[in-house]
């Protein structure tokens, strides 16, 4: 009998001198951060405070440093690929190998889409959600570390591809015939698909929580038309999650039913159609671009906001936008194959209904430009990316209604002008959003700002290196380069191919920067503690809590009375010229800690491994061990521990001096 | 309405009851009522009583029945107060199920069309 399936010695990639080296860095980095970890005996405070953890602030930060982690893989899968195309024309056959660089431009799509954007924005909504609900969690606490650790088990899967065995070379999105078992015979394919399997699990439970969170628990007084813009865009990419994930994990499913049980749903041969399967991975695929963009537009919304002293201009109009997105991103999804063939009135429909999108969105715009008009603008960091996104977002957009035009798509289509379009539009709203968000929610995460200056230098690195990288490749695309070539014959393509890499090495500077910037911030915290809980003069109810925020958030829950909670509880403050009375405190129920999450995700990743080697009785074992620990965590007999009124009191008190402070400062200066 | 309906107000199958046992007796008539239209489908498959062509539509017909008894037994979509989000949910759901069907089938219609597999080959390959 096997036990180790298809496994051999030669899974592990002693002839290629990369990826040997880059594992070997890896699992020599990794083992003197546990050796460091244990020896420090750091161990149980981890396990205690953090891998058990179900608090949404700690699961946030989590999530935020994984994503951190899968940026600066998947960038430096990015500036292989630059660097490789800046050198590869005529007789130079560049650095990387064909079957190399095809496993690059996989892993960097796959990477940076499910792993580094989508595991940021949740990471935001998990640490920013409760606290702008004014709640003390999310509805599933559990859920929620079990949808973290899903994530994380996915991204340790990818990350192995790397060490033992391969990595996919389909592109992110594994299209058959190629990715069928006759043409990609390797495990490859298998890697993609069985982590993106897991992490879909993971992220359609996170939609669950966070929707159920939104609609049923929110602070007293918080109805639909007074949440903040943030907890809108939030719920309308969840929704978008819900209705778009299981169409991922089905069609994937189909695939695997084709890879190891032969079925024919997407092969050449037994009536398979492989149109089927682009199909219905862009019927995933489209929401997805919102689920990842309409957080970001949140963000933005109550950036631009807090820094112009102003009101958001056109709140509802803001969240019935957000709506018509939400409905309309299920309606255009054909735009990602307008060539496939299905002819001239489809195109049309498809088409116009792209175009569309740009209705809402521009309404957007407006609405962020006339917040600011009139406002008392203060030029931090959050709102130097805030406004970098406006003039990036607006230009993708255009980009995007000429690719939206069939006749326009069918002469750019699958060239570098798309490239450089989608690429346009998601590190200008996304990567843009999650940075502005970072520094923005950051001094609310752990008690001190982070460096104004450094900040800066990262904005304007990542930007000027957008640029340089980016509008050559629109040009390229035009001069009839296409996508994913890991060689080129064309000389007169060369120059702009360099001007992109120093654009890459550009945002390679931005991103060190932003390191720097969490370094000597840390480093300075001393100076920078953000005392208020309110550095940004804000005026949404995370603010109204103490940084870092207590175990239970609020001691008593926030009583709402119309828009921006928090700004109006301040104003009412400063007219009375005191803060609000001192309520009766009452002990707190708080969620326990459970190790189900972390468990259930080690499981998972046997599973997934084995299920990618053929190893079936460690699948079987994977998968008992999953529901064991299922069971056990239904059979509990505890769910909750109680924080005593007097801790609470103490917390609260502590926090109402403060605040009156506060006030006495804010009253002496007006 | 008297006093004693005020304290038991009318229930809807699918609103929460005040005892267990009138909860399970919901479950059970649910229960039996997915297990006649599963075995109504098998005998509609069947029968030779139907006229063939008809055959379909009657799947069709029980299988939205099915939808029903799901959505109202188990499921717990009623008309009543406090089920607002669920309808609305539900009613999301359905949209996106249908624009998505509908869209595959008018487009994966057109693509067969178009790139010149017609029905003949079709036919061949389903032979296989």
């Amino acid at each position: 009998m096997n036990f180790v399936g298809k496994l051999t010695w030669d899974s592990i990639p002693f002839d290629q001198p990369i990826p040997l080296m880059t594992s070997i860095v890896i699992i020599l980095g990794l083992g003197a951060i546990l050796a460091w970890v244990t020896l420090k005996g750091h161990v149980p405070y981890l396990w205690r405070e953090w891998i058990t953890s179900t608090d949404h602030k700690r699961i946030g930060v989590m999530y935020c440093i994984l994503a951190f982690l899968m940026l600066i893989r998947g960038f430096a899968d990015a500036i292989m690929m630059r660097a490789q195309q800046a050198v590869a024309v005529g007789q130079s056959q560049g650095y990387l190998p064909p079957e190399h660089y095809n496993q690059i431009f996989s892993a960097h799509g796959t990477i940076m889409i499910f792993f580094m954007a989508m595991t940021f924005l949740i990471g935001m909504m998990n640490f920013v959600l409760p606290l702008q609900l004014g709640v003390r969690d999310v509805a599933f606490p559990t859920m929620n570390s079990v949808s973290f650790w899903l994530t994380a088990s996915a991204v340790l899967l990818v990350n192995v591809s790397l060490v033992v065995g391969e990595f996919a070379r389909t592109g992110w999105l594994g299209f058959p015939p190629l990715s069928e078992k006759a043409f990609s015979p390797g495990v490859g394919v298998d890697y993609y698909l069985v982590s993106l399997q897991i992490s879909g699990i993971g992220t359609l439970l996170t939609g669950i929580n966070f929707v159920t969170t939104i609609l049923k628990i929110r602070a007293p007084g918080m109805s639909y038309m007074r949440m903040p813009v943030f907890c809108w865009t939030s719920l309308a990419a969840n929704l978008l999650i819900i209705a778009s994930f299981p169409v991922l994990t089905a069609t994937l499913g189909l695939l695997m039913l084709d890879r190891y049980l032969g079925f024919h749903f997407f092969t050449n041969d037994g009536g398979g159609n492989s149109m089927l399967y682009v199909n219905l991975i862009w019927i995933w695929g489209h929401p997805e671009v919102y689920i990842l963009a309409l957080p970001s537009f949140g963000i933005f919304s109550e950036i631009f906001a807090t820094f112009s002293g102003k009101p958001l201009f056109g709140y509802r109009s803001m969240v019935y936008a957000t709506l018509a997105i939400c409905i309309l991103s299920f309606t255009v999804w054909l735009h990602h194959f307008f060539t496939m063939g299905a002819g001239a009135d489809v195109n049309a429909i498809f088409g116009i209904a792209s175009m569309l999108i740009a209705i809402p969105t521009g309404v957007k715009i407006f609405n962020w430009l006339f917040t600011m008009y009139g406002g008392r603008v203060r030029f931090s960091v959050p709102m130097h990316w805030a406004l970098g996104f406006v003039v990036t977002f607006v230009t993708g957009g255009m980009t995007g209604v000429l690719l939206a035009s069939p006749p326009i798509n069918f002469v750019v289509h699958n060239s570098l002008f798309l490239i450089a379009h989608f690429h346009h539009v998601i590190i200008g709203a996304v990567v843009f959003g999650l940075m502005a968000g970072y520094n923005y929610w950051f001094p609310k995460a752990f008690g001190f700002t982070l460096d104004e200056r450094l900040g800066k230098a990262s904005f304007w690195c990542w930007f000027a290196g957008f640029y340089l990288a980016f509008l050559p490749l629109y040009i390229l695309g035009l001069m009839g380069a296409t996508r994913r070539m890991q060689h080129y014959d064309d000389p007169s393509w060369q120059p702009l191919m360099v001007v992109a890499l120093v654009g890459a090495i550009l945002i390679l500077a931005g991103i060190v920067l932003t390191g720097v910037q969490l370094y000597v911030s840390i480093r300075t915290r001393d100076r920078r503690r953000d005392l208020t809980g309110d550095p940004w003069d804000g005026r949404t109810l995370e603010w109204a809590t103490l940084s870092p925020p207590p175990h239970f958030n609020f001691a008593v829950l926030p009583d709402v009375h119309g828009e921006e909670a928090y700004w109006s509880l301040k104003q009412r403050a400063l007219q009375r010229g005191r803060i609000s009375d001192e309520p009766e405190y009452q002990p707190i129920e708080m969620p326990l800690n459970s190790p189900t999450g972390v468990i259930c995700a080690f499981f998972a990743t046997l599973c997934g491994f084995a299920i990618i080697w053929y190893i079936w009785w460690l699948a079987i074992l994977g998968l008992v061990g999953a529901f064991v620990i299922f069971v056990w965590y239904a059979w509990r007999d505890e769910h909750e521990h109680v924080i005593p009124v007097e801790e609470v009191q103490r917390l609260e008190r502590e926090r109402r001096r403060i605040r009156t402070e506060l006030l006495h400062t804010l009253s002496q200066s007006t | 309405m008297t006093e004693q309906d005020r304290q038991r107000p009318d229930v809807a199958p699918g609103e929460p009851h005040d005892s267990l046992m009138s909860e399970t007796i919901s479950y059970v008539v649910g229960l039996g009522f997915a297990l006649i239209l599963t075995g109504l489908s098998f005998w509609v498959a069947s029968t030779p009583l139907l006229w063939g062509p008809g055959v379909a539509t009657g799947l069709v017909v029980l299988a939205i029945a099915q939808m029903g008894v799901h959505l109202v037994f188990f499921l717990h979509i009623t008309s009543g107060p406090d089920n607002a989000n669920n309808v609305l949910a539900l009613a999301f759901g359905v949209l996106i199920v249908f624009l998505v069907m509908i869209g595959t089938i008018w487009i994966m219609g057109h693509m067969n069309a178009n790139m010149g597999v017609g029905a003949d080959l079709m036919n061949l390959q389903m032979q296989h």
